[in-house]
């Protein structure tokens, strides 16, 4: 017989290894994530609203947060866009090497950030293969804060691409079928049929890609080049706080950016919850 | 009427009916997405290696008979041994406890599990200096009992299971979760011990999702900046990882030996592409469906 709070906490199974498995996950989880996380609340409550908000407005830290946040959201938006052309383009139609570009869309996941941040830099610079097309009309990329928005746009294009692929291949072909047969253009069609079940999936792929871009550090700074004011993101200004040994500036900002990337978290959750609702798919 | 015929024959050509959109429409979609795919993903991974060998092949070479790159190395494969290891084995207790079991607060557990993806890499170091730094809750304790956390091995190593906490769980939860718990009853019920129903029936149900999990666990752990970045110290030759190597020999302009080193973990990339379409391809249906991240 099983002591009574075991019965309420989880349903009876023949199953071995419930209490060890979920006590080790607990732990682990307990130890490496929430202390820590614990840690940076600790040290934020410690400084108080009052504070945080002191250091929020000092110019250079505002400037800093405005550029991450500001650029982030232009660059979630353009991933999103190409990555709903890209996701349509790789699921609807057939062309030679379609597998290989469907494979290379996850690159910005599997290449580590530094070397995307200095091949970025490399190709985007004055001398670089495509920052020497740009020049002569007079476009600065590289070390502007254009060239933050390249390499932001560069990690968030997988998010975008993958969260909508699924959606496409779910399309019920009846749907247009029928949609073609009633006399819509396919212009038509695309708009009002086959488009709004997507815009979940546009939706939460723009967020992730929001989300991953705000915190992003390695592939921005070499191509960012990081001057205050114009070009310094909200992570750089964290390290550098660090390297002066300015916990409480770095733990502000780092507050500051973890508050808006849970929001955006829960707000992917409703958003996903209302399209179920909606749709009856994730 | 002529679209109703269109219509009808679609089933047979669809390609050529009215769900797809016109000859020129599709050209010109394919070409502005292969474009913009050539500028943002193919263009970066060629100049890394172009810029390699920008010196021909003893250019390349001189870049690791280095010490500090040797050593570098060496400090990112000890990292990613202990690492990978420790989220594998709480990637398997976590799926088990949450996939085989029904218990209050799951949902919970599984957002939890999912949070250090959602930290940004530099918040995910500062938060163990705030632990463990001179000015951290514990730096004090530490430094009295001549611990070294920060800026040395064991920091760098906790840095990186942050980040690369969720891969392999992630990967197994839903896998699990689908397979259900009927051929474990059935092992346990013929008297298989718990053990032996996990390593014989379990384990080879889930063997290609946890290869994909543990794929995606290592190619980040060797490859992690931000967070290592912020805990290591940049202490040369003792704390510097690959990726931290790069940066340094970036910043000395020291380009071609900077790429020469960063192609290694391009090709780590490649690598970690290839197995994972072909673990997709191959077998696309162990992996539980739309797993993508």
């Amino acid at each position: 017989m099983r002591p009574a709070l075991s019965l309420r906490l989880k349903q009876s199974s023949v199953l071995p290894g419930f209490g060890v498995t979920l006590g080790y996950t607990l732990l682990y989880l307990g130890l490496l994530v929430l202390l820590p996380l614990g840690a940076l609340v600790v040290k934020a409550s410690g400084i108080g609203i009052a504070g945080i908000a002191a250091t929020a407005t000092e110019p250079r830290v505002a400037a800093a947060l405005k550029t991450s946040f500001g650029i982030s959201l232009l660059a979630a938006g353009v991933a999103s866009l190409f990555g709903l052309l890209t996701a349509w383009v790789l699921s609807r139609y057939d062309f030679p090497g379609r597998k290989l570009i469907d494979a290379i869309v996850d690159l910005p996941f599997a290449l580590p950030t530094a070397v995307a941040g200095i091949a970025l830099a490399a190709l985007y610079a004055p001398n670089g293969w495509v920052g020497s097309l740009l020049e002569p009309l007079g476009l600065k990329v590289a070390y502007t804060p254009l060239g933050i928005f390249i390499a932001l746009v560069f990690i968030g294009l997988p998010f975008a691409v993958r969260t909508v692929q699924p959606l496409i291949a779910e399309i019920e072909g009846e749907l247009e079928e029928a949609s073609a047969t009633l006399g819509a253009s396919r212009w038509r069609t695309l708009w009002s049929i086959l488009l709004p079940p997507l815009l979940p999936g546009v939706l939460t792929g723009f967020a992730l890609a929001f989300a991953r871009a705000v915190g992003e550090y390695g592939s921005v700074i070499f191509i960012a080049g990081n001057l205050p004011y114009v070009s310094e993101i909200a992570p750089l200004l964290i390290v550098i706080k660090l390297s002066e040994y300015d916990y409480t500036g770095a733990t502000v900002i780092a507050t500051i950016m973890l508050a808006i990337s849970f929001s955006v978290l829960l707000l992917i959750n409703l958003l996903q919850a209302w399209s179920r609702r909606r749709f009856g798919h994730v | 009427m002529s679209d109703l015929s269109a219509a009808l024959v679609l089933t047979d050509s669809p390609q050529q009916s009215v769900v797809t959109e016109s000859k020129l429409i599709r050209r010109l979609a394919i070409s502005i997405a292969l474009v913009f795919l050539l500028l943002f993903l193919v263009l970066p991974l060629v100049v890394v290696f172009v810029e390699a060998f920008r010196r021909g092949l003893a250019g390349f070479l001189a870049a690791f008979q280095e010490a500090d790159a040797l050593a570098a190395i060496q400090l990112t494969l000890t990292v990613a041994a202990i690492a990978v290891p420790a989220n594998l084995v709480f990637g398997l207790a976590a799926s088990w406890a949450i996939a085989k079991f029904e218990f209050k607060g799951k949902s919970l557990l599984i957002t939890l599990i999912d949070l250090p993806f959602s930290v940004s890499p530099v918040v995910s170091g500062l938060i163990y200096l705030l632990l463990f730094g001179a000015q951290g809750l514990f730096g004090p304790w530490l430094m009295a009992h001549g611990i070294k956390i920060a800026f040395a091995l064991p920091g760098i190593v906790l840095a990186t299971i942050f980040v690369t906490f969720p891969f392999v769980a992630r990967q197994l939860i839903p896998l699990m979760q689908e397979q259900g718990t009927a051929e474990e009853e059935a092992a346990l019920t013929l008297g298989a011990s718990g053990w032996r129903t996990f390593l014989t029936v379990t384990l080879p149900n889930i063997k290609w999702g946890l290869l994909y999990g543990v794929l995606l666990c290592n190619a980040r752990a060797m490859g992690e900046f931000g967070a290592v970045s912020v805990v290591s110290g940049h202490i040369r030759g003792l704390t510097n990882t690959i990726p931290l190597h790069v940066e340094i020999l970036y910043n000395e302009y020291n380009f071609v030996a900077a790429f020469a080193v960063a192609s290694l973990l391009a090709s780590l990339a490649l690598v970690t592409l290839a197995l994972k379409s072909f673990l997709e391809w191959r077998h696309g249906a162990d992996l539980a469906g739309g797993t993508h991240r």
